[in-house]
């Protein structure tokens, strides 16, 4: 019977070139002995295996190669010969890549994921001891020692991590050194551990302090760093008496007579307390005399429901003497999120078309119907609802308060929630649009589209034609406008 | 000087150890191959160690000061607690970061804070701890700054510029419980803080202008906590605020921290046993309702998750009609509610049935686990029985268990 001999150190990559040669030349995978010990990668030790199988190159999806290379970091001795009898059978199609029904290639995947696994603990376990430093690079040692033969393959993440230093990584069958940037594997052969660091001392006081002895939860301690490993950390040493004392700990915690809350805290409750009331009764009834006053206490308003899950109230904003004043609907994501109203994607058509039609931003008063944003959460996205009647009727107050203190001679009404706040029905808008309406005080109300119905129009042709209109609209109001005093 | 290192150091880990997170995965790719710096970051986070209480240690988790003028009830740092105080200097915990990263201790550095006199002298000594590490140490590794409400906009603007991962916790689900609890904490302050950490995190991903990427803002995301057990809040108000946070701010985390007892207590808050249980079923309900399509008031339907069963076999004992389902009919949103089928089992059922049926015996080499699927499916191999038994339930609940302490 033939034998491969696979070096020690690179195992896998000789692995590879072996089993490509063997399938080129048509080897059955029960006609090769496959062992690690010396000597040279490409061995074929005894009389070459007579070929039975057809010869084939191998072609196999990245993940396959990949899945294999790691798995055969095992340390089960019958890797190799397993991995080529399973490249075989991928090759001519008898298995399938992925299908996990099939034993040979689940036993693979699972040899990988302990593969995996492994690495990763040597990549959390590793612990570092700083020995004298020969050059302007410090130096550094640990002894680590894995179940698996995984040192080549867990050493890369270690320079990429690093690599200002230099390090050495000893196991008992494989040390790996970092100099100068430079990696290399060699078989060990000292194999005395780094002595004690300084620093293990400050990382145990870290170690006992950051656990909380009323969470006591060994198994799930173990089940992530298995006992196999503790001999090897410096912090291990603690777990026993931390163990013990926990329970102690915990109950003296609980046996011990409590703090009395000092007085002020209970002062400062109250006083919080008496402001929110004070603001809300003042939402009720008594008026603030200006904007900022209004603002800040809309900040405290809890007439509807809408304040739970927003940010924040979002007050209209602009000259506290703007002659006209545009109504919104509610705040949107954008606005919710930065506290001022008409700043998302609506607010950017508005400022647009309203630049187009002749008016200046920074003159209007620009405002909602609802203050809260609306939302039902899907995810990380929030979805907009429309506010329902009494939602809009509990915010009114807010936006009569505004016209109150603002007192513009012309308010353009956009959009169906916002006329219905302000004229008691938003019923017909599109026929109602163009149109003045006038408020009991007098204002005249000029009624158009919301910029978001416009963008929510699936068509780019229809868009650019609402637009258009909207323009129109914005246009028509500026005119009128100026004929008002 | 070495002893008063260690004795701060005990303090101030002591003092932070109530906060959950120890995240250090994600965001930004960063190495140090070139020779010039120190760490990695932005792969799968690595637990370097784990402390009995089964927490992973990923970070040097630890506060800038315990010093705090909040009086908040449930915190060991309180003003009103009798606990020792201290203070690092930045230099301190720039040297204990890069020592313990050096020795593969860690992931890198989770730094919080007491708020002191004034919150921008705090957020200003975390920021330089952040920019000392980064800039004068070169260093690469992780670091999540707690960001503190009220401090100015341009120290929050320089955090997410050094941090990967900024944070600010909502500490109670309920403002009524925060008032309450944490008088002088405001929830619109930390909500407010919460908005403009997403939008100049969605600021710096937009390339600007002139075509140049601007510098990425807490690439690792934001995360917050919220505390179980403390005020009355239930279940269902508790992962209602969640879903709102995750919507509202783009959140990578919720914490959920059951209320732990803390050496010094107030008399305002009385010490319980922490929920522990309470707390994994909320973990489990977070990521059914981030990654399994449930919704809220699915999960959470009397206001209190059930404790003797996770939620998402909870809900398919409840909604018997709608098992048993065919595996290999079923749509991907119907798999994902079955008990004992995860995400990447649901993948590969999926995948699978491009080549063909998908038998009962091949279910658990694709990672479902049948104890639990069992009742709910149909599969060539497989007829379930008993689904509307009544004693399906009792088949799942542990039998009471003595617990021991090892």
């Amino acid at each position: 019977m033939p034998e491969v001999v696979l070096p020690r150190l690179g195992t896998v990559a000789a692995w590879r070139t072996e089993a490509r040669r063997l399938a080129r030349a048509g080897i059955p995978a029960e006609a090769v002995v496959w062992r690690i010990g010396a000597g040279e990668p490409d061995l074929f030790a005894s009389e070459p295996a007579r070929a039975s199988a057809p010869p084939r190159e191998i072609r196999l999806p990245r993940e396959a190669v990949e899945v294999i290379e790691t798995a055969l970091c095992h340390a089960d001795p019958e890797r190799f010969a397993r991995s080529y009898a399973l490249l075989l059978r991928l090759a001519d199609g008898s298995v399938r890549w992925g299908d996990r029904s099939d034993p040979a290639l689940r036993r693979l995947l699972a040899q990988e994921k302990t593969v995996r696994r492994e690495i990763h603990k040597m990549h959390a376990f590793v612990r570092f001891r700083e020995l004298p430093a020969t050059g302007t690079r410090r130096t550094f040692a640990a002894w680590f020692e894995p179940d698996h033969p995984v040192e080549e393959a867990a050493a890369p993440f270690f320079t990429r991590r690093f690599g200002d230093m230099d390090w050495a990584i000893v196991t008992p069958e494989v040390t790996s050194r970092f100099v100068n940037g430079t990696l290399e594997h060699v078989l060990t052969e000292d194999r005395t551990p780094p002595p004690p660091d300084g620093t293990e001392d400050l990382w145990r006081t870290y170690y006992a302090n950051i656990f909380n002895p009323a969470r006591l939860m060994v198994k799930a301690m173990q089940s992530e760093m298995p006992k196999r490993y503790w001999k090897n950390l410096p912090e291990a040493g603690l777990i026993p008496d931390l163990i013990r004392g926990a329970a102690g700990r915990a109950a003296a915690m609980q046996a011990a007579a409590p703090t009395e809350p000092p007085a002020r805290t209970a002062a400062m409750a109250r006083r919080r307390e008496a402001a929110a009331e004070g603001s809300a009764r003042r939402a009720g009834a008594g008026e603030p005399a200006a904007l900022p006053q209004a603002k800040a206490e809309a900040e405290a308003c809890r007439r509807c429901g809408l304040w739970a899950h927003a940010t924040q109230v979002v007050f209209g904003e602009g000259p506290p003497r703007a002659r006209m004043m545009m109504v919104g609907e509610q705040p949107g994501d954008r606005e919710d999120l930065a506290g001022r109203p008409f700043v998302g994607p609506a607010g950017q058509l508005l400022d647009e078309e309203a630049t187009a039609a002749g008016l200046d931003r920074s003159t209007l008063y620009v405002t909602n119907a609802v203050k809260h944003f609306k939302f039902s959460p899907r995810g990380k996205r929030r979805i907009h609802q429309k506010p329902d009647a009494g939602e809009v009727t509990a915010c009114r107050w807010w936006l009569d308060l505004e016209r109150d203190l603002v007192r513009p001679r012309l308010i353009v009404a956009m959009g169906a929630t916002a006329l219905a706040s302000l004229t008691g029905t938003g019923a017909g808008i599109l026929r109602r649009r163009g149109t003045v309406e006038r408020l009991e005080d007098g204002t005249p109300v000029f009624v158009t589209v919301h910029p978001s119905y416009i963008l929510r129009l699936p068509d780019a042709a229809a868009q650019t034609e609402e637009r258009r209109r909207f323009r129109a609209d914005l246009a028509a109001a500026h005119a009128l406008l100026g004929t008002l005093d | 000087m070495k002893r008063d290192l260690a004795r701060k150091l005990a303090i101030l880990s002591d003092a932070a150890k109530y906060d959950a997170s120890c995240a250090s995965s994600g965001g930004e790719r960063r190495d140090s191959k070139d020779g010039k710096g120190l760490g990695s970051a932005g792969g799968t986070g690595i637990c370097h160690a784990y402390a009995p209480d089964g927490r992973c240690i990923s970070l040097l988790k630890i506060l800038m000061t315990n010093f705090c003028i909040f009086d908040c009830a449930y915190c060991v740092n309180r003003a009103s607690s009798r606990v020792e105080r201290a203070r690092f200097s930045v230099e301190e915990v720039v040297t204990l970061t890069i020592e313990f990263y050096r020795r593969n201790y860690i992931e890198g550095l989770f730094l919080s804070s007491g708020i002191i006199r004034s919150p921008d002298e705090t957020m200003g000594d975390m920021v330089r701890i952040a920019r000392t590490l980064r800039e004068r140490e070169n260093f690469r590794g992780y670091i999540h700054l707690k960001t503190i409400p009220d401090a100015a906009p341009e120290l929050i603007e320089q955090a997410g510029l050094y941090a990967d991962r900024l944070s600010i916790n909502v500490e109670l689900p309920t403002e009524a419980g925060l008032s309450r609890l944490a008088p002088e904490k405001s929830a619109l302050g930390i909500r407010k803080a919460m908005a403009d950490v997403r939008l100049k995190r969605e600021a710096a991903r937009e390339p600007s202008f002139r075509g140049r990427r601007p510098s990425r803002f807490a690439p690792a995301g934001q995360s917050t906590q919220m505390i179980v057990g403390a005020d009355g809040a239930d279940d269902a108000a508790i992962l209602g605020n969640a879903s709102t946070l995750y919507a509202n701010y783009g959140l990578s985390r919720v914490y959920y921290s059951a209320f732990s007892p803390i050496p010094d207590a107030s008399k305002a808050l009385p010490l319980v046993r922490p929920p522990l249980l309470r707390e994994h079923r909320l973990y489990q309900a977070d990521w059914l309702l981030r990654f399994y399509g449930f919704a809220v008031d699915e999960i959470a339907q009397g206001g209190m998750l059930d404790l003797e069963v996770d939620p998402k076999l909870a809900w398919a004992l409840a909604h018997r009609a709608a098992f048993p389902v065919d595996v290999n009919r079923a749509s991907r949103e119907m798999l994902l509610r079955v008990p004992g089928f995860g995400t990447k089992t649901v993948g590969r059922i999926l995948a699978a049935r491009a080549h063909g049926a998908v038998r009962y015996e091949h279910l658990p080499a694709m990672g479902a686990v049948l104890k639990h699927a069992r009742p709910f499916i149909v599969a060539p191999g497989w007829r379930p029985q008993g689904l509307d038994d009544a004693s399906l339930r009792a088949r799942f609940v542990a039998p009471p268990e003595q617990l021991s302490l090892f």
